[in-house]
């Protein structure tokens, strides 16, 4: 009796999985999405690399946001790059935006799903912006915790991306590598290797920003971020660079860039623009100067892991 | 093993956020003790990266939020305006584009703002504007819709808005002025008299249509539930000459409503008027 009652429901079904056609960014240079550049992009046939957004920008309950981004993903894989779960604050996780970040997945199945080792709220106040933490056994259980919970709740692993500080923490007690290699290890997280993030921490800290990307667990990258910075001076009036995404991606990012792909083979790389957005034309050649890096080592797979 | 009152406090104790973010939006406050440069440099400059970044961003929240309060006050009185909002009342959700609902507020207090008595509801316009734009999806009303019922029942229908419809009455020209500093045209007098506002999203498109005397009292009533009878009653009340047709055409051109909702003596229907 059951039996025959159940299969009315199963079309619906169906049409909710075939939602969005399954794009591989594999050996793929990308930009983040700018509702701006639509026009630009639709304009030129053929596919333009993959898109990363911000999924906050696209957690309002619907309107013109989810129509562009539905546009894009139509033709593109996309990147969903979550800027403000907090995941390395000391507090739980907003149950709320876990949820919200867990229908946008569902909705737009991208490519990549991504966080940040930083966190951005205390008790109930945001604070919209990516902020530092020690690194101590402490706080090391806090992020396994939270990148635990948000990949349950979405049912997927996420890459988490290593940030860029400005200042640094008397009470910690490891590195920046050993702390993201242990959360690696401990929650199977992936992760997203920022390195313009690596050159500006190693410029502000004083450290070798080689000598970190060597430390780096890079065989756990499933993406790379590019970005351009800007320069202030710290309280000795000594070079403090700041991680502006304003700009082109300076030449000696280019030049780590190159050593980490010839070292792991051509792992999917973003650039980020956030800021004095130029034109389209202007942020997909930077996009395409990275595809010409990892086209030439487009058969270095010897390190290669796809993760996902 | 000693009991948990005599254990020492750890240093790494889960409060990092708590003392780093205590002085982020208190700009006089010194730096946090944990905080260092390398070799144990100063960080006094260090630490206001972040509250540049903290303050300096949602102030630009709020300008993209309210674009027309920000023409009509200049760039410099609306960042010291957003300054001092932003340290009184940050934002409490990671969505930014939820923030600034307690902004219409704290400009009827500001002391600066106090010759501008207007300004307020244009910021509320402004809300009410992104409200809509992030608003739910959903069909609009088709005016065969309402034909298709017979006019005995009329009256007892009910309406069921659209997620983005919002009504904003205001005791001043705020419509006029919303719309004349929303882009960059030309400005000019304003005459003075109060103003109803209809706020709704057509397809993609957040439109803001000046409202017919009457108009605010007739769509309110509908938007709380009230059926059609109702609704009229109360848009004629506030103005007996009040324009019913021309305010329903009006109202279903807006797309203001999804739904309606027949009640006859026999049956009710649901007319979704996606298919109609």
């Amino acid at each position: 009796m059951a039996n025959v009652s159940m299969t009315n429901n199963l079309p619906m079904e169906t049409e909710s999985i075939l939602r969005f056609p399954t794009f591989s960014l594999a050996g793929q240079a990308g930009t983040s999405f700018k509702p701006e550049h639509l026009a630009a992009i639709s304009a030129v046939s053929g596919p333009q690399g993959f898109f990363e957004v911000h999924a906050e920008n696209y957690m309002g309950a619907g309107g013109p946001p989810h129509r562009a981004l539905e546009r894009v993903r139509r033709d593109h894989p996309i990147s969903l790059h979550g800027v403000c779960m907090s995941l390395g604050g000391p507090q739980p996780l907003d149950k709320d935006h876990l949820k919200r970040f867990k229908t946008l997945v569902d909705h737009y199945e991208p490519a990549l799903v991504s966080e940040h080792l930083a966190w951005s709220t205390h008790v109930d106040t945001y604070l919209n912006d990516l902020l530092p933490l020690p690194y101590t056994a402490t706080t090391l259980a806090h992020v396994c915790d939270h990148v635990d919970q948000m990949q349950n709740a979405i049912g997927r692993p996420i890459l988490l991306e290593n940030p860029s500080t400005y200042v640094l923490f008397a009470e910690s007690s490891m590195s920046e590598t050993d702390f993201i290699r242990e959360i690696s290890r401990r929650t199977g997280c992936g992760l997203l290797l920022d390195i313009n993030n690596v050159f500006v921490s190693a410029t502000n800290h004083g450290f070798s920003a080689l000598e970190y990307l060597r430390d780096f667990p890079l065989s756990g990258v499933g993406e790379i971020h590019l970005a351009g910075h800007a320069e202030q001076e710290d309280d000795e009036g000594e070079l403090l660079l700041i991680d502006s995404h304003d700009g082109p991606v300076a030449d000696a990012v280019w030049q780590l860039y190159e050593i980490v792909v010839a070292r792991c083979g051509p792992i999917p790389t973003l650039i980020e623009w956030d800021s004095k957005i130029p034109d389209w034309p202007v942020l997909r050649a930077e996009a395409l100067a990275a595809q010409a890096i990892l086209d030439r080592h487009a058969s270095d797979r010897e390190t290669f892991h796809a993760l996902g | 093993m000693p009991s948990a009152d005599i254990l020492p406090m750890r240093r790494s104790a889960p409060d990092f956020a708590g003392q780093f973010s205590a002085a982020l939006l208190t700009p006089d406050a010194p730096a946090p003790d944990l905080v260092t440069g390398p070799r144990g440099k100063r960080a006094e400059k260090r630490y206001n990266v972040y509250r540049n970044n903290v303050t300096v961003s949602l102030i630009a929240a709020l300008s993209s939020i309210f674009p027309a309060v920000e023409r009509i006050t200049g760039a410099d009185f609306f960042r010291a305006m957003a300054r001092f909002h932003v340290r009184e009342t940050p934002p409490s959700s990671p969505l930014l584009f939820e923030y600034g609902r307690d902004f219409p507020d704290f400009i009827d207090r500001y002391e600066y703002a106090q010759d501008m008595p207007w300004l307020s509801d244009v910021a509320r316009i402004e809300r009410a504007w992104l409200d809509a734009y992030h608003a739910a999806d959903a069909p609009a009303l088709k005016p065969e819709a309402l034909a298709a019922i017979p006019p005995e029942d009329l009256g007892a229908v009910t309406f069921q808005p659209h997620p983005s419809t919002r009504l904003i009455a205001s005791a001043y020209p705020a419509v006029t002025i919303f719309a004349m500093n929303r882009g960059d045209g030309p400005v000019g007098r304003v005459e003075n008299r109060p103003e109803e506002g209809l706020i709704t999203r057509i397809d993609d498109e957040v439109t803001v249509r000046h409202l017919p005397p009457g108009g605010a009292a007739f769509l309110g009533a509908l938007l709380s539930g009230e059926c059609l009878a109702a609704a009229v009653a109360a848009g004629l009340e506030a103005e007996p000459a009040f324009d019913l047709s021309g305010m329903i055409g009006e109202m279903i051109a807006a797309h203001a409503f999804s739904t309606i909702r027949a009640f006859s003596h026999v049956e009710m229907e649901i007319f979704n008027v996606e298919h109609a």
